[in-house]
């Protein structure tokens, strides 16, 4: 075990996996001489040479499309979306392409593709640095999302992503970077994608988030535990696509109710698909309706630090407070 | 190559036939077209290069080894249709066995993915070229631009090849762009820009031998602007008589490819009118076969429709 932030974690993974594979090669924009806006690539470009750390114009739609072509060609890209704010160009590719290739050619072609791209808000990035995107994406079949919130997780989903025989949009909340530390595991340590994982276990209620949201409710719920003595069991959904509803129903089934808690406004969310998912399996084992906790439907976060603590938590301590709200439903 | 060529042509008239009996919901003819995609795939080499190709590249497929009676899997939407298994339109040409790389219906995606996959070649120092066609609609989108710009950048073994048939459905090329030739933009992206004219089939293999030795040398990518002619509506579902005259159309017809190759033929004594008549006739009893066994074939079971939404383990 080694103690590492979220950037680090990931730097390192990804270090790893370019050492053990010249098919994996790293594109984007600055990751060659500047090393990655965060600094993922810092060396990158004297260790692996340029056509392995590949500085690609300013071109998302192109950084995409190009990765999907040297993936058809047996190579396993990693393509760098320099902020998730400006992936939209690569939408076509991403939807139209990456995610249908393999269905669309009855099973004859593949695509593995790894998109990793800082998203979330919360750091002073305004509309276009704070975007959470992941609905726009969870909503593909074919596609996978993943989104760690710790460091072992992001270093276990990484090098499954990279595995992957198929495309894996990867998001990493920028909040978590830096804001996140923990523990590790040392050598090949895999976190399969599409697998949840129960992050603190309790019986009162099941929060189900996931992201840099999640340490919101992890706090809230130790919170909770000391000043109330309520048992909050906080469920990671670290996977969007595909989601692992068995892990989710299983907690809720026990705890017999569930707030859904994220970032992403709250309108279409992450959320509305775990809740309805709830209430048509697990409808008759809650006793309270299920609640909803999202970024507010404004059309993105707002720059001043009021206005962007307002998006981040329009009440102030909304979740814990929700928490109660439901704990004494 | 004027087999290819013939083979083309009838099995186009062929497919737009099923279409007006009802039997095929949509096609897309090339009729115009085979002389350029002919010339051009003619250079590239079977089993070794890969093929880009976009939704009209009927006969670019034929050269790379796609069978007519596999087309018409695809036409009649058969479960054993190679590109496919009946889910994509019709002419959404892949098979994984001849290095035809699957496509889709929005337009120039494919672009940025020949460069890509000419990247992985180079950087694996193989020896292969991407060839990547398309029309000249599609010179209009990003992608073709992103694509060309990257492939530009690192000189890699791709040759783009525009098919321009000075239409983008419907949209004349004066209004999708203020040069007269494609070719000219490839100065933009630091690599050869060449016009040919896309009905003489020898003129389309020289250019494409050259570009694609130039691929080979390590030299880059060549950008091909071949002028033709697209005698029909851009696919079954169009009516071009709202937007092109007839007599525009005639005239475009007596340049058509396949009588152009002929007279070449004739006037160097390979073909006579003889010769001729009977490799149409030999050419169509064999579509006309390869059309019925496709009908016969089995369709998809419905329950298939949710397979191969992810890996599902090596067979």
């Amino acid at each position: 075990m080694t103690e590492k932030n979220v950037v680090t974690a990931i730097r390192d993974a990804l270090h790893e996996e370019m050492r053990g594979d010249d098919r994996v090669i790293l594109l984007g924009e600055d990751v060659g001489n500047r090393g990655g806006v965060f600094r993922i690539s810092a060396g990158w470009l004297e260790e692996f040479g340029e056509d392995r750390v590949l500085d690609t114009p300013l071109a998302e739609s192109g950084i995409v499309g190009v990765a999907i072509g040297m993936a058809l060609r047996g190579l396993r890209p990693v393509a760098e979306i320099q902020f998730a704010d400006f992936i939209h160009p690569a939408f076509d590719q991403i939807v139209s392409e990456a995610a249908r290739l393999r269905y669309r050619s009855n099973g004859t072609f593949g695509c593995p593709l790894v998109i990793r791209t800082p998203c979330g808000g919360g750091i002073h990035g305004a509309l276009y640095h704070s975007q959470s995107i992941e609905t726009f994406y969870a909503h593909v079949p074919g596609l996978k999302v993943v989104m760690p919130s710790t460091p072992a997780d992001a270093v276990g989903l990484l090098r499954s992503a990279i595995a992957d025989p198929d495309p894996v949009l990867f998001l990493e909340h920028k909040k978590t970077y830096r804001a996140i530390k923990g523990d590790v595991p040392d050598g090949p340590y895999t976190v399969p994608i599409g697998a949840a994982d129960v992050k603190r276990e309790g019986t009162d209620l099941s929060c189900i988030s996931y992201g840099y949201a999640l340490h919101n409710c992890l706090d809230a719920a130790a919170r909770l535990q000391e000043d109330e003595g309520i048992s909050v069991e906080v469920v990671d959904v670290r996977t969007l696509a595909p989601l692992d509803m068995a892990t989710i129903l299983r907690s809720v089934r026990r705890t017999s109710k569930a707030i859904v808690v994220y970032e992403d406004n709250r309108t279409y969310g992450a959320g509305a698909e775990i809740a309805a998912s709830i209430a048509e399996e697990a409808l008759f084992d809650l006793d309270a309706p299920i609640v909803r906790v999202g970024g507010p439907d404004i059309p993105a976060m707002p720059f001043a630090t009021p206005l962007e603590h307002y998006f981040m938590e329009p009440e102030p301590d909304q979740v814990y407070r929700r928490m109660l709200d439901l704990a004494r439903a | 190559m004027y087999r290819t060529v013939i083979t083309a042509r009838v099995l186009d008239e062929a497919a737009l036939r099923q279409n007006r009996m009802g039997r095929a919901p949509f096609v897309v003819p090339a009729e115009g077209h085979e002389g350029c995609q002919v010339g051009t795939a003619w250079a590239m080499r079977k089993g070794v290069d890969v093929w880009v190709p976009y939704y009209r590249d009927g006969a670019v497929v034929l050269v790379a080894g796609m069978t007519p009676f596999e087309i018409f899997l695809g036409i009649f939407a058969k479960a054993d249709d190679p590109s496919s298994g009946g889910r994509q339109m019709p002419s959404h040409w892949g098979h994984a066995g001849l290095g035809i790389i699957s496509g889709s219906s929005p337009i120039a995606t494919q672009v940025p993915h020949a460069a890509g996959i000419a990247y992985a070649i180079k950087y694996r120092g193989e020896d292969a070229v991407v060839g990547c066609w398309f029309g000249d609609g599609a010179t209009s989108e990003g992608d073709w631009h992103e694509g060309l710009n990257f492939a530009g950048i690192h000189r890699l073994p791709v040759i783009f090849v525009c098919e321009n048939n000075h239409y983008a459905i419907s949209v004349p090329q004066a209004k999708q762009m203020a040069v007269d030739n494609v070719a000219d933009r490839a100065e933009g992206y630091g690599f050869p820009g060449v016009v040919v004219d896309g009905n003489d089939v020898l003129a389309c293999y020289a250019a494409m031998k050259q570009a694609h030795e130039r691929a080979r040398a390590g030299e880059g990518p060549t950008l091909i602007e071949c002028k033709t002619y697209r005698f029909l509506g851009h696919t079954s579902d169009d009516d071009d008589k709202t937007y092109r005259t007839r007599d525009e159309v005639e005239q475009a017809r007596a340049h058509d490819p396949v009588h152009v190759f002929g007279e070449y033929l004739r006037t160097h004594d390979i073909l006579d009118d003889v010769g001729a008549e009977e490799l149409r006739a030999q050419v169509k009893g064999e579509i006309d076969e390869a059309l019925a066994a496709a009908w016969d074939a089995p369709d998809p079971e419905p329950g298939s429709a949710m397979r191969h939404v992810f890996f599902e383990g090596s067979s």
